[in-house]
């Protein structure tokens, strides 16, 4: 399977199997991803791919199956080691600090996760340039529980990439978005990706996860359907099945 | 040090000369009494907002820790004649301790579970010294107080200076925390452990640390109130309304900034001490349960709250 040419992969989940009581929420899952790779992940409603970012980022024990960042296991590690690692993560409900201004939750990020010892000058620097990035600049001041929906989403990505990821994991970071908001943030994870970035996207609309992705993964019942250019999944008839259900 | 340390530092200086110039004129008691009661009742409110305020964690267990810094105390002096230092030293390490054990047993805890869990505490605790003969088990026991040091003329008087200084003590630390990354980490641990794990917050080993920190300064506070009342009883030093009015205190004063338990110290221990003298110390529990149910119901975020509120309309911002 692997050339010589072949980068080594950034990230490995090898046979991942996570369980619920007598549910098997994921099963046997493996699948490599390339440093710098727009991974998109697809599949109906609890198929698992929440549970799966769960496993990478360490919330949930996977029981067995192993999860290598950068050539180091990480199962054993909790989520703030492998978010210290570079492995950051945006959630499905926006989960801001909300007694912190904007500012105040990306410096949590800066705080924590920072991996060099940088001034508080420094900080604040890096904290306005990603808020500008991502179109927050005028917000800094604002508190977090004031915000908008999509702008919810958008502090979600910036606390993110405060950590200095080195690999992103954007859960439905779209989800209930306008069209012109979804542009707006699907053109943000490209802009990201196009600065060395290894982004997995979750998403349930198509037309974002086509645009965006270079591979595709399909789960269905926990278990990987497809994988492939977005065109080759799409065009797959397990795919289809499990989306229109016939 | 920046203008506000000085500003800080040079006010906690001005205290505590003040406190000493005190002790050295005033020659009735009774000031002494009382104000040493408020003075303990500021730091076991400081030292609860650190865990109770900070990072959310509510703590019903001060009695606990209050208690349990009464009777290290007790067991120091009976055992080997321990000087009054020493007595809050080894009451502090105790209470680290016990703050530690407290974190470890509710690691899974969060809410209300952890709450019950401290009441818990105070119970099994409470038993256990009431089951304990050589502390006095429940009929209490007697201590002697040593002969006073110079420049103190008055016992009482030298605990009242002392007290003052593990406020100012207190009240240091809190402050350290609230302005370095501890704070930071612990205030989005309570917003939200999940998310705050996720950006990188050790959030196991913060809580942890906030539960040590909060309990060596709550055992500490508690050690010197068996010289200051010379007798030492399970029933009140363990007693539950060390909890609530630490808890109301703190809740009263506001949890976001680390003036906000000394603010909610003072108004409801100098009016409670009133009420005993004009009233009776019963009134002082309805008055309590008043002015908790007040601001719960119209400055849910205390004192503090209520003038970051006033002074948000007046600059007309958010």
């Amino acid at each position: 399977m692997t050339s010589s040419d072949a980068p080594a992969p950034l990230l490995r989940i090898s046979a991942l199997t996570k369980r619920f009581g007598g549910f098997t929420a994921l099963s046997n899952v493996s699948v490599d991803i390339r440093p710098g790779e727009r991974f998109g992940l697809i599949g109906p409603n609890g198929s698992g791919k929440t549970t799966l970012i769960n496993c990478i980022s360490g919330v949930f024990r996977t029981e067995p199956g192993t999860v290598l960042f950068g050539g180091e296991d990480v199962t054993p590690l909790q989520p703030h080691q492998r978010t210290r690692r570079g492995i950051s993560r945006s959630f499905q409900i926006p989960r801001p600090f909300r007694s912190m201004t904007v500012a105040e939750n990306l410096m949590v990020a800066l705080d924590f996760a920072a991996h060099e010892h940088v001034s508080v000058g420094q900080r604040q620097d890096s904290m306005m340039s990603i808020l500008t990035q991502m179109g927050l600049g005028s917000k800094a001041n604002v508190s977090a529980a004031s915000l908008s929906q999509v702008e919810l989403r958008k502090m979600e990505l910036a606390r993110a990439m405060a950590t200095h990821p080195k690999l992103l994991i954007s859960d439905e970071a779209m989800a209930g978005l306008s069209s012109s908001e979804v542009d707006e943030v699907l053109d943000l994870l490209l802009s990201l990706a196009g600065r060395d970035i290894t982004i997995i996207m979750i998403e349930h609309i198509m037309q974002a996860v086509m645009r965006f992705s270079e591979r595709v993964m399909c789960l269905d019942a926990g278990r990987i359907i497809a994988l492939g250019t977005p065109t080759e999944v799409m065009a797959d008839r397990r795919v289809q099945e499990a989306y229109l259900g016939t | 040090m920046t203008r506000n340390s000085m500003a800080f530092w040079t006010g906690a200086a001005v205290f505590l000369a003040a406190v000493f110039v005190m002790t050295q004129v005033v020659g009735n008691q009774y000031p002494f009494f009382a104000g040493y009661v408020i003075l303990q009742f500021i730091a076991l409110a400081v030292a609860w907002s650190i865990l109770g305020g900070y990072a959310g964690y509510v703590n019903f267990g001060t009695s606990a820790f209050y208690g349990v810094g009464v009777y290290s105390s007790v067991f120091l002096v009976k055992a080997f004649g321990a000087p009054l230092p020493l007595q809050i030293l080894a009451a502090a390490a105790i209470g680290a301790l016990m703050g530690l054990a407290l974190g470890v047993l509710t690691l899974r805890m969060q809410g209300i579970f952890f709450s019950i869990a401290t009441i818990a505490l105070t119970i099994i605790i409470e038993t256990a010294i009431t089951n304990w003969r050589y502390v006095g088990g429940a009929a209490g026991i007697q201590i002697q107080r040593p002969p006073v040091t110079a420049p103190f003329e008055n016992y009482v008087q030298m605990l009242f200076f002392v007290q003052a200084l593990l406020v100012v003590l207190a009240v240091a630390i809190s402050r350290y925390i609230q302005n370095s990354w501890i704070g930071r980490g612990l205030q989005a641990l309570r917003d939200d452990e999940l998310a705050a794990e996720c950006t990188g917050v050790p959030t196991l080993r913060l809580r942890l640390l906030a539960c040590v920190i909060s309990g060596a300064l709550l055992c500490a506070v508690g050690a010197p109130a068996a010289m200051y009342l010379q007798y030492a009883d399970p029933g009140s030093a363990f007693n539950l309304n060390y909890s609530v009015t630490t808890l109301a205190m703190s809740l009263i004063g506001g949890t976001a900034h680390w003036s906000g338990p000394i603010i909610g110290a003072i108004l409801l221990g100098t009016t409670q001490q009133l009420l005993t003298v004009t009233i009776s110390s019963e009134v002082n529990v309805l008055v309590l349960g008043l002015m908790l149910v007040l601001f719960v119901v119209g400055a849910p975020q205390g004192i503090i709250g209520l003038v970051g509120r006033l002074r948000g309309k007046k600059e007309g911002g958010a």
